[in-house]
């Protein structure tokens, strides 16, 4: 035991509240500083100008009309699914089963695809194919949010695997229907006949799957900001006790949520396979349903600023696939730069929420803080 | 003790938390063979000191000294490697580890466990002192006094010389007092150093050779046992000479407004928390609840607005318009509220259950009446007028409406919840603990708000656990004991010393 | 009976990357470290192998295969560390979510490992397929007493290997202080604290040392499994998540895990023995051990034994002065 007092060097103490602003100056430096660490990895491996890759990164994302749609298009996509998870998570759900969501939403949609397509007119078959999804979504979702009321299943755990078995049913699917034969795809459906596909509108392709999401930003914000059920499950998310005490019914909310959260996510998948792709495959949802977990998250459940962050990603990812095809890459960059950019950002978190107080500041930091 | 080194001296503590200052510049010695009183009120900074010693937190400025060397505590462990024990009023136990597991647990030693010789040193202290622990007994299968046990076996097998216990008595039965005590007085007469923080007067006189007042985070009084007394102490907590003189307006127009009949209530693991408990609560007046915490208070009430299932029994509400029966078990608040009875209730646990404490106080206020309309949004408007009307009239001192409440001290807090559940005119106010915690200003604000309830025709009942605020308080006070009714008494005639036997009576028998 | 003995060792192979992913991530989430980053560890485990054994092999004139696995363990055991390195550092000292951070330390890795991979595959140039023979052969090896032992034969050192760490991991958890330590920052970070123990320091060490070990599986999938290659198919995540199940599913006890590996790999195979089956079929069958996992994810949550429930603390910061 030393004998002299000694403060600890650093400790670490709780901010009461930051300025909006300051908060996110703090965001802007902690992206700031990923760069910079990107650039370094960028550079040690092409040997090239960190400047002129980020230029081509710029490129690679609105480099042409046709790729600025495409940036907005997958935006809109990771958006979706962050809305759709936003809700579980104001009620403190860990919904990390975006992934399974989306793809039995995609599935269901493919399945309206191949077997109803041609026999109703499009904009009929589109409504049934969002109907279908999004509860096929809403199912995958209730399945975990009933045992989680019920017995307190811990759904981290449970959605996670939904996820799996999500996957395993999609390639069920996939063999199932299977073309041309042999392939392992599905390949595109309906190419012909364009059944089932999101027409383009204003002579946009891709206008429609802006419109739904942009419709679903504004309706969730809404409902979770000024509707009944939105106050009900933010009470259920800051306590089950209070809930109680004031007569909400719990596992109904619990379950009516993830049947929302479940839902949007399905639509997800339609979006994916209607608005997008138009085939289905156990790539459909391609790790995005994890992607937005960390949208919504760093977004504090605000859909609005949601859209900010699934743009930055998104750019992220078309940039760093330009690069690849640019420097002889291959697509994973994109990966990795997202990771990197990702700890940094929620490394920045860290220092909204606290302060650090280095020996010997502590009372003068003191006078400072009262205020 | 005069003449003998402290085993510790504490210097010039200073604490804060935010803007609150927990201690302000404590002064404190410790000696040996000795049991030190620390005697506060809720609030002033007691536990908050101690923890400075325990490792649990670090101090602002000052200095401890340990047999005369200054030291720097920065965790529980350096307090262990100082002989310093600390026994917290929250049993800082691991549920399903054996009472042995938890009693080694973070000690230094050989990395392979030789459980069996664990056991035997446990044996061994056992013996020494009187206590009955089975070491290879899971926690989560213990009974609270066993659990306490286990926490002081586990600082003596630490070789702890100074033990710090937090209102120790708190969670036991008289039995379990005595027993607690005499096992206290063996370890001192071992020579070891004890710290008990209390807020009960008879035990400080029952059991403490010094006592130590805080108040608001100060020393303010320093003296032998022997040489002072209830009056003087009371006085040094509290700082000015105070006979409660808590109003009492007479009853008037008294009509039965909740009739409980027989009721009797299990816990999950089928543990009788209330058996047949039977009693009415009339219009115009307070009918105080008494009993050693965790006597049942909390399922009572909890039964009554229907959030804890019922074995048995009854409870109807007797509508003041109507008269009316309506039988509330069975019901959930939600279903209760719809079928037109008024209930409000002030539970024990303000910040998580009573309000949410990341919402900002419109958002509080709302909890009662977001479902009112049948628009599926929310209105806003009326809780905020609420929130402000609150604010004003029972002067919470808070930035505004739109600050979370957690931010608030907890005398406001308290009011903001009184405040909202009074809000709703109700026919039946219950209450617990309504001004624990609480500084003297506050507690009388809301003393001043349920009698003006009262006066209103309102039903109250009031659980405390300050006997004196009850007596001077309550028309008449139901006193529970080990989950039945050991009796119910006048409040203006009553004589304290008898409610207090009644508190202990029937639990002598049924504590165990 | 072939066909038996073959989906025995098809299953003791999978199972062996699983139980290795699973034991790591078993000593994490006793700490209370719920890391869904293991896919990602696995991946970095398994590529920083490969790579140290492919430079390796490409310096030296004629490889020393003991050497080249040498360096490929170490290799693979210092990525995966670091990989849970940034975890600990991120949800412990700077306190971000635990299941967010998981999640983007997953994609991290398997983008490093995959773009490295790749780019490596390249570096290889002919046929495009980096391999490294030498070293991979010396983690095929049978273990020289055992040749010919049936289902044995044919089965590298790292079987035995993560047995023997699942063996070591239940005796340490259960029989020394430091692991009785460790369980109880899991349960119940405060009182550990108050106990004297450094909860940090114990959340640090096993998070990483978890890490090093998941790791390994990556690097035995890579060495044995895909012999000494690389193949951008999300193989290794497949078989993460499986960790993660199978750390559920053994209800965070290491030697319920090595059965349960063994299960899950045969489970994950089965569809290949089961005559008759169509390729579609043949997916719902690898269904199988996530529905088995939720099975036991809910029998446990309604029986509600106190011994078979998560670490009570799982997921949850910890943060002394929180007030």
């Amino acid at each position: 035991m030393n004998h002299k007092v000694k403060e600890p060097f650093v400790r670490i103490t709780k901010r009461d509240s930051m300025p909006v602003w300051r908060g996110w100056l703090t965001r802007l430096i902690g992206l700031v500083l990923a760069l910079i660490v990107c650039a370094i990895v960028i550079f040690a491996m092409v040997k090239l100008n960190p400047l002129k890759v980020y230029g081509a990164m710029w490129q690679g994302a609105f480099g042409s009309t046709k790729r600025i749609w495409v940036t907005t298009r997958d935006t809109m996509m990771l958006l979706c699914i962050g809305i759709g998870l936003a809700s579980a998570f104001k009620m403190r759900f860990w919904n990390i089963g975006a992934e399974g969501q989306i793809l039995v939403g995609g599935i269901a949609t493919a399945a309206c695809m191949i077997y109803l397509g041609g026999t109703m007119p499009t904009w009929l078959l589109l409504v049934v194919m969002f109907a279908v999804s999004a509860v096929a979504g809403a199912v995958w979702g209730v399945i975990p949010a009933f045992f989680k009321a019920r017995f307190g299943t811990n759904e981290t755990l449970f959605t996670l695997m939904m996820n799996y078995v999500a996957i395993q049913l999609t390639s069920y699917f996939v063999a199932k229907w299977e073309n041309p034969f042999g392939s392992n795809t599905v390949g595109v459906i309906n190419q012909t006949t364009k059944a089932g596909w999101f027409p383009a509108i204003l002579n946009q392709q891709y206008l429609l799957n802006v419109i739904i999401v942009m419709a679903l930003t504004v309706i969730v914000f809404v409902y979770l900001r000024s509707s009944k059920q939105g106050y009900e499950i933010s009470v259920v998310g800051e306590s089950e006790r209070t809930a109680r005490y004031i007569g909400i019914n719990v596992r109904r909310v619990i379950i009516r949520t993830m049947m929302i959260s479940g839902a949007i996510c399905g639509i997800a998948g339609f979006i994916a396979v209607s608005g997008a792709s138009h085939t289905i495959s156990t790539s459909t949802a391609g790790g995005r349903g994890f992607t937005a977990i960390i949208v919504a998250w760093l977004a504090k459940f605000n859909t609005f600023v949601m859209i900010l962050i699934a743009a930055l990603l998104v750019f992220l990812e078309k940039g760093a696939m330009q690069i690849a095809s640019q420097y002889n890459l291959n697509d994973y960059a994109s990966q990795m730069i997202t990771g990197i950019i990702l700890f940094f950002i929620l490394g920045s978190e860290f220092f909204i929420n606290y302060r650090l107080v280095f020996r010997g500041n502590a009372l003068r930091e003191k006078g400072g803080e009262t205020v | 003790m005069e003449g003998s080194v402290p085993a510790i001296r504490m210097r010039d503590i200073t604490k804060t938390f935010g803007p609150t200052v927990a201690n302000d510049r404590v002064k404190l010695d410790i000696y040996r063979g000795e049991i030190l009183a620390l005697l506060g009120e809720n609030g002033s900074g007691k536990t908050t000191l101690m923890n400075m010693l325990s490792g649990i937190y670090f101090p602002d400025a000052g200095q401890i000294f340990v047999e005369d060397k200054e030291v720097s505590i920065r965790s529980p462990k350096d307090a262990y490697d100082l002989g310093i024990g600390m026994i917290h009023q929250h049993f800082k136990l691991v549920d399903v580890l054996t009472a042995a597991e938890n009693i080694i647990l973070g000690m230094t030693g050989k990395g392979r466990l030789d459980m069996k010789a664990v056991d035997d040193k446990i044996r061994e202290i056992c013996s020494l002192y009187g206590f009955d622990v089975d070491p290879k007994q899971k926690i989560y299968d213990m009974s609270v006094s066993q659990k306490q046990t286990v926490e002081i076996v586990k600082v003596l097998y630490r070789g702890a010389e100074i033990l710090i216990l937090d209102e120790p008595t708190a969670v036991l039965t008289p039995q379990e007092t005595d027993k607690l005590f005499s096992v206290l007085r063996n370890m001192r007469n071992d020579g070891k150093a004890i710290v008990i923080i209390t807020h009960k007067l008879h035990e400080v006189e029952e059991i403490s050779d010094r006592v130590v007042v805080l108040r608001r985070g100060q020393n303010v009084g320093d003296v032998p046992t022997k040489e002072t007394n209830a009056a003087e102490m009371t006085n040094m907590m509290v700082g000015r000479s105070v006979s409660l003189n808590i109003n009492r307006p007479e009853p008037k127009n008294q009509k039965p407004r909740l009739v409980v009949e027989n009721l009797t209530v299990k816990d999950i693991d089928g543990v009788t928390k209330l058996s047949d408990v039977s009693f009415t609560a009339n219009s115009g007046e307070i009918l105080g609840i008494a009993g050693i915490s965790g006597c049942g208070q909390r399922e009572l009430l909890e039964a009554i607005a229907g959030l804890q299932c019922v074995e048995s029994g009854s409870v109807a509400y007797i509508n003041p318009e109507t008269e009316a029966k309506i039988e509330l078990i069975g019901k959930d608040p939600c279903a209760i509220s719809s079928m037109g009875v008024a209930l409000s209730f002030v539970p024990e646990d303000r910040l998580g259950m009573g309000l949410v404490g990341n919402m900002d106080l419109t958002d509080n206020m709302m909890l009662r009446s977001y479902r009112c309309g049948n628009s599926p949004f929310a209105d806003r408007k009326s809780p905020n007028s609420l929130a402000k009307r609150v604010v004003c009239e029972l002067e919470v001192n808070t930035p505004g409406v739109s600050t979370p409440v957690r931010k608030l001290s907890g005398g406001n807090v308290q009011k903001v919840l009184v405040g909202r559940e009074i809000s709703s005119a109700p026919s039946v106010l219950m209450t617990a603990y309504a001004v624990r915690g609480l500084d003297i200003n506050s507690s009388y604000t809301i003393y001043d708000l349920i009698n003006r309830q009262k006066e209103q025709g309102v039903a109250v009942i009031f659980v405390g656990e300050d006997l004196d605020v009850l007596l001077e308080l309550c028309d008449r006070i139901l006193v529970l004991c080990g989950g039945k009714v050991s009796g119910i008494v006048d409040g203006r005639s009553a004589d304290k010393r008898d409610v207090g036997m009644m508190m202990t009576k029937l639990g002598g028998e049924a504590g165990k | 009976m072939t066909q038996a003995l073959s989906l025995l060792q098809a299953a003791l192979v999978f199972g062996t990357v699983i139980l290795f992913g699973a034991l790591g991530e078993i000593l994490t989430e006793k700490s209370g470290n719920l890391n869904l980053g293991v896919p990602g560890i696995m991946y970095l485990g398994g590529i920083a192998g490969l790579a140290g054994a492919f430079w390796y092999e490409s310096a030296a004139a004629s490889p020393n295969a003991l050497l080249g696995l040498l360096i490929a363990l170490a290799c693979s055991v210092a990525a995966a560390t670091l990989g849970g390195l940034i975890y600990s550092f991120l949800t412990i000292t700077l306190r971000a979510n635990q299941n967010v951070t998981g999640l983007t330390l997953t994609i991290f890795g398997s983008g490093v490992a995959n773009l490295f991979g790749g780019d490596m595959n390249k570096m290889a140039g002919g046929v495009g397929q980096i391999s490294v023979a030498t070293t991979s052969g010396a983690f095929r090896d049978t273990l020289p007493f055992l040749n010919g032992v049936g289902v044995l034969s044919g089965l590298g050192f790292m079987v035995y290997f993560a047995i023997i760490l699942a063996i070591i991991a239940s005796y340490f958890l259960n029989r020394t202080r430091k692991g009785l330590n460790l369980r109880a920052v899991g349960e119940n970070p405060a009182t550990a604290d108050a106990g004297g123990v450094s909860v940090t320091r114990y959340k640090y060490l096993a998070t990483c040392v978890g890490a090093a070990v998941s790791g390994l599986g990556g690097l035995y999938y890579v060495m044995d499994y895909i012999k000494g290659t690389w193949a951008n198919d999300g193989g290794i995540a497949n078989l993460g998540w499986l960790a993660v199940a199978l750390v559920i599913f053994a209800r965070w006890k290491p030697l319920q895990a090595i059965w349960g590996s063994y299960l899950f790999g045969a489970l994950f195979w089965l569809y290949f023995y089961i005559p008759g089956l169509t390729r579609s079929s043949q997916e719902l069958f690898k269904m199988l051990p996530y529905i088995v996992t939720i099975i036991v994810l809910i029998v446990v949550s309604m029986r509600k034994k106190r011994e078979n429930q998560p670490p009570a603390s799982l997921g949850l910061p910890y943060f002394r002065e929180e007030r």
